[in-house]
Parts: C-alpha cells; sequence; structure tokens
C-alpha cells in the first residue's frame, strides 16, 4: 500500500500530505469536470433529452404543415432560429433545475461537493456555467438536425457574433431561473414545475412566431415582452435571418444581461440557504 | 497541543423557533481520541456535527476543527474533516472507484496520486472486487464502507461519524468498529454520534451527554457508570408478600446501608443502585425481605451500563 501504512505514535497528529494552497481553483475545476464526465457518460441520454422535442416540433409546423399547405416555405426559416433559441434556453434550465431538486432531497448527491475545499457559491456558479455549456451544445446540434428535417437552414456569416453572444446570455438566463427553481421546488412539485412554469415559458417566448408580428394582438405582445425567452429568440432571429422584422439586438443583449444578472442573484441566494442551513 | 475539536458557548437558533437548537454547548475533543456524542432524537447533535462540518451556520460562540475556524474560515476547515452521514450520498453516477477518485479530486489530488489512494482504500475496505460496479448495487454495509473509504482520500484530521452502525449487520458493525480503531491508531481522530449505548462504551475514549442543546456530562464510559449512583447494581426478582407492593418494599430496601436509590421497573425486578459492593448489601436485603415476607426468586448483580446513566440524565419520555 502507499503512504497510508505510515503509523505515527499514539497521540500524534499526521500532518495532511494534501497540497495547502488555495484550492477553490482546483476544487472548481474538479467538479465542473465531474459534470462534464458524466454529461459525456450519458451523452445518448443527453442527445434525446435535447434533441428530441425541437426535432418533433420542427417537423411538424415546418414539414408536416407546410405539406398541407398550412405554412409556407419562409415559416421554416423563421421557425428554426426560434427552436434554437428554445432548446438553448431549455436544456441550461433544466440542466441545473431538475438535477438540483433531486440531489438536495433524494439523493443528497451534492453533499460531497459542498464539503470540498472551495467557497459554497461557487458550487451553484459551476452549475451555470455546465448549463451554459451544456445549452450551447445542444444549440451547435439543432442546426444541422434542422437542416436535416427542413432540407436546408438559414446562415448568415454576419451575424455570427451576435448570434454567440445571444445564444452565451440567454442560455445564462435559462441556467439562473433553473438555479432559482431546483433551489426554490420540493421534489413532490417537481410535476408542478412543468405545468405551472416551463409550459407558458415556452410559449410565450416568441419561439414560433417574431414579436413584431403581435402589433395586432397588443395584449400578448406584452405578455411575451416580460419573458427574457423573446429577447434571446430575437437575438437569434436577427443574427441568422436579419431579413425578417425583429427587437434591436442591443435591446435584446442589454436585456439578457439585466435577467441573467437578476436569477443569478436569486438562484445564488436560493442556493445558499438550502447548502448552509 | 492544538485540540482536534474545540466548541464553546455555541448556540444555534433556527429561525421561527423558539428555543435554542444547540444552547451554550462547550466540549473539547483531543487528538487522537474516538470522541461519542450521545443524546436523544433533537437533542442538538446533529445540529452540533453540521456547524463543525460548515453547514450549519452558527448564532453564536466558537467552533475550532484542529485549530482552523469553521464559521470564519470554512474552505480551509474542510480540508482537515471529513464526514461521513447516516444515509447515503455517494455519487451514483459515478463507480466505487471513481467516486473516491473524484472526491480525491474535488480536494486537489493529483491524478495518480487519486487512482493509487482509491485502489489502496478500496482493498482495505473489503472492496476491490466491486470497484467498478453501480453504486446502486451496493447493500447499506458496503455504501458505508465506501463513504469511510472516500472520507480517507484527503486524509482528513478528524472524522465525523453520524450513527456509523445504525441498520448494519453484525458482522458489518465489527468491521465498522475495527476500522475506526485502526483509524484512531494511526492519529485520525473520531467523532462519532450514536444512540448505541453499547457502541458508545465499546468504542468511545470518552462520552459526552447532549440533551436540549446542552452538555449534560461529560467522562469516560466508565467516569459515567461510576458517577451514576456508585458502583454497581442489584436486580431482585421479587414476590411480594400479601398486603404489600413493589413500591413499599423499594422504599424500605432503599434504607439499607450502601443502597444509594431504587426503582420497581414495571413487570421486571426491583433495582437498588448501590454505592458500595454488593455482596457486603446482600444479606441486610434478604433480612429486610423476609422480616416483609416477600418470595426472593432470582438475584443479580451488576454494574451500572452507560445507558442507565443516560436514561437517568435524559429522562424516561418519549422524543
Amino acid at each position: 500500500m502507499t503512504d497510508l501504512d505510515t503509523r505515527p505514535s499514539a497521540g500524534e497528529v499526521r500532518q495532511p500530505t494534501v497540497d495547502a494552497r488555495p484550492s477553490a481553483g482546483k476544487a472548481f475545476r474538479a467538479i465542473l469536470w465531474r459534470d462534464i464526465y458524466v454529461t459525456g457518460k450519458e451523452f445518448w441520454v443527453f442527445l434525446a433529452q435535447v434533441a428530441l422535442q425541437p426535432l418533433f416540433m420542427l417537423f411538424v409546423f415546418a414539414k408536416v404543415l407546410n405539406a398541407g399547405g398550412y405554412v409556407t416555405d419562409d415559416y421554416a426559416h423563421l421557425l428554426l432560429p426560434g427552436i434554437v433559441a428554445l432548446t438553448a434556453f431549455l436544456t441550461a434550465l433544466q440542466t441545473v433545475s431538475f438535477p438540483l431538486i433531486m440531489e438536495f432531497s433524494f439523493t443528497r448527491e451534492i453533499e460531497d461537493r459542498l464539503l470540498a475545499p472551495l467557497p459554497t457559491y461557487l458550487v451553484a456558479v459551476e452549475k451555470l456555467l455546465l448549463a451554459v455549456i451544456r445549452a450551447l451544445a445542444s444549440a451547435v446540434i439543432m442546426f444541422p438536425i434542422g437542416a436535416l428535417v427542413l432540407g436546408s437552414a438559414p446562415w448568415h456569416t454576419d451575424g455570427i457574433p451576435l448570434l454567440i453572444a445571444g445564444l452565451v446570455l440567454g442560455s445564462w438566463v435559462g441556467a439562473g431561473i433553473g438555479l432559482t427553481l431546483g433551489t426554490m421546488v420540493p421534489p413532490s412539485k417537481i410535476s408542478v414545475i412543468f405545468a405551472v412554469i416551463l409550459t407558458p415559458l415556452m410559449f410565450t417566448g416568441a419561439t414560433q412566431y417574431p414579436w413584431q408580428s403581435l402589433d395586432s394582438m397588443r395584449w400578448f405582445q406584452v405578455v411575451t415582452a416580460l419573458n427574457p425567452l423573446t429577447y434571446l429568440s430575437e437575438a437569434v432571429r436577427a443574427a441568422v435571418v436579419p431579413d425578417v422584422p425583429h427587437i434591436a439586438p442591443w435591446i435584446c443583449i442589454l436585456v439578457l444581461l439585466a435577467s441573467g444578472a437578476a436569477s443569478t442573484a436569486v438562484g445564488v441566494r436560493g442556493f445558499m440557504r438550502r447548502a448552509i442551513n | 497541543m492544538t485540540a482536534a475539536v474545540e466548541v464553546r458557548d455555541l448556540v444555534k437558533r433556527y429561525p421561527k423557533r423558539d428555543v435554542n437548537a444547540v444552547d451554550g454547548l462547550s466540549f473539547t475533543v483531543e487528538p487522537g481520541e474516538i470522541f461519542g456524542l450521545l443524546g436523544p432524537n433533537g437533542a442538538g447533535k446533529s445540529t452540533t456535527i453540521g456547524v463543525l462540518t460548515t453547514r450549519v451556520k452558527a448564532t453564536g460562540g466558537e467552533a475550532r476543527v484542529a485549530g482552523v475556524d469553521v464559521i470564519r474560515d470554512s474552505v480551509a476547515a474542510r480540508k482537515l474533516f471529513a464526514v461521513v452521514p447516516q444515509q447515503t450520498n455517494l455519487d451514483r453516477s459515478l463507480t466505487p472507484r471513481q467516486n473516491l477518485a473524484f472526491h480525491g479530486a474535488y480536494h486537489g489530488l493529483s491524478r495518480t496520486d487519486r487512482f493509487a489512494k482509491a485502489a489502496a482504500l478500496l482493498d482495505e475496505f473489503g472492496l476491490a472486487d466491486q470497484a467498478d460496479v453501480k453504486v446502486d448495487w451496493y447493500s447499506g454495509g458496503m455504501a458505508q464502507r465506501l463513504m469511510i473509504a472516500r472520507a480517507m482520500m484527503h486524509e482528513p484530521k478528524v472524522l465525523f461519524l453520524d450513527e456509523p452502525t445504525t441498520g448494519l449487520d453484525p458482522q458489518s458493525r465489527l468491521f465498522m468498529w475495527e476500522r475506526v480503531r485502526d483509524l484512531r491508531s494511526r492519529g485520525v481522530t473520531v467523532v462519532l454520534t450514536t444512540h448505541d449505548m453499547d457502541e458508545a462504551a465499546e468504542m468511545a475514549d470518552r462520552v459526552g451527554i447532549v440533551d436540549h442543546g446542552k452538555l449534560l456530562a461529560l467522562d469516560t464510559p466508565e467516569g459515567l457508570t461510576r458517577s451514576l449512583a456508585g458502583h454497581a447494581v442489584l436486580d431482585l426478582s421479587v414476590t411480594p408478600g400479601d398486603g404489600d407492593d413493589p413500591d413499599k418494599l423499594v422504599a424500605a430496601l432503599t434504607d439499607v446501608a450502601g443502597v444509594e436509590r431504587g426503582e420497581a421497573v414495571a413487570g421486571g425486578p426491583i433495582r437498588l443502585y448501590l454505592n458500595t459492593d454488593p455482596d457486603t448489601v446482600l444479606a441486610p436485603v434478604i433480612a429486610v425481605l423476609s422480616g416483609r415476607s416477600a418470595t426472593l426468586t432470582n438475584v443479580h448483580m451488576g454494574a451500572a451500563s452507560l445507558e442507565d446513566v443516560f436514561i437517568d440524565l435524559t429522562g424516561r419520555g418519549l422524543r
């Protein structure tokens, strides 16, 4: 065996051989690596989770309805960016919320990470970072899948910086909302999240329609303006299909920044309350 | 030498409660000691351990582990202790070996170090053959062993064990006791909470009994049992004579020199707590009994157990 066999005389406490230097950076990387490793190990599950629902949505709304003559070809190119936005947002939200609800209650799996030598709030920050990484991966997967379903995907090289900025910030907002839900909702209420929070978020986020097309439905336009997902959808559309009328990108970025900061602040507070009594 | 654990005037009040969960608790655990924290449910044991392991925020007082203030410097403190909870909290997305390796990584061990150490610990805890299966397949005893192995990955100075043998079969329990003694011989200080009085008497060098957030007694198990009304107990199975009842008998027997106090356990024997040797008391006791024409059917001489001390201090009321 290794150094475990060194037995000091009775009563003497052995000096730890563990590195005594500031440990937070190492611990943070190790915790992030754990989550990425587990994602990789269950990659097919991850793929099914993120890709299946948007795939069917694209197929039915853009392909099946188009075949029946209910929607035009242009609608498909308008829908894909919205679906990419929705996928990134929901992936980020679900990456944080559902595991956290379980880990804080039944499995208590998070305890080993809460006792790692790093400030507790960084464990929450790691969750947010992982969520953004997974959300970006899901967005990257969605473009080729969309192209495959639709036969072609809209593309606009000049819009790439805005696309990336929008997706990173939008995923961050989704992750922040996920953190808030994950620390607030008891496990018995998981199904309520779906019904009462997730579904309205999905359908008031301007993912299936451009925001400005709602001019004739003022009340619904106001409701969608309150959903941060709207600004992600608008930003992605502005980046990919700039010809479609959209909210000015700077407004989208600003609102996403503010929503990200607010949801993170609330989420981290909730996390700290759960982690330390 | 720096105390392994030092708790001074510790107070914890949870929001919306009108009593303190921990109410001015103070005790010190010496390095290399096995220290047992005993108390009924809700006595404040878990809250105390929670503060010491940085999971509960103290309302007042001080708490140090290996000289580090756990309240002000929780990150540094986490390198110095490890916790084995009562309920399993293993990472079920990982194999047993990965559970140990990732724990090592969280604590800054290099890749080579953590895999070497994980292999050694799996071997030591008898888990080498099932190191790469699903954690879900583990029995309670195996999960418990794996959690102790995980705790040892970062070589803590103090190990907190919460009810380590509750729900384990006798083999696992003996194995656990052996491992805990082994840890002590390596210089690891062990703080354990338990309801099992035999376990506390068997394992702990010193025992603190806590109730209502306060420390009621602190001594070696022998010292505690000695403090309880003398050295020994005398159990008498007696059938009272006509017109007599057990309570009156106890009253009469308590007058015998050497008997500190007595009690009639319902449906059971009369128990006398002695402050002298049982054999010097036996003859006068029999004289009292025959004087009241009671029939003596059985006599048992024994020492007071830790459980007697526990009940004496915390009462018989259900929590």
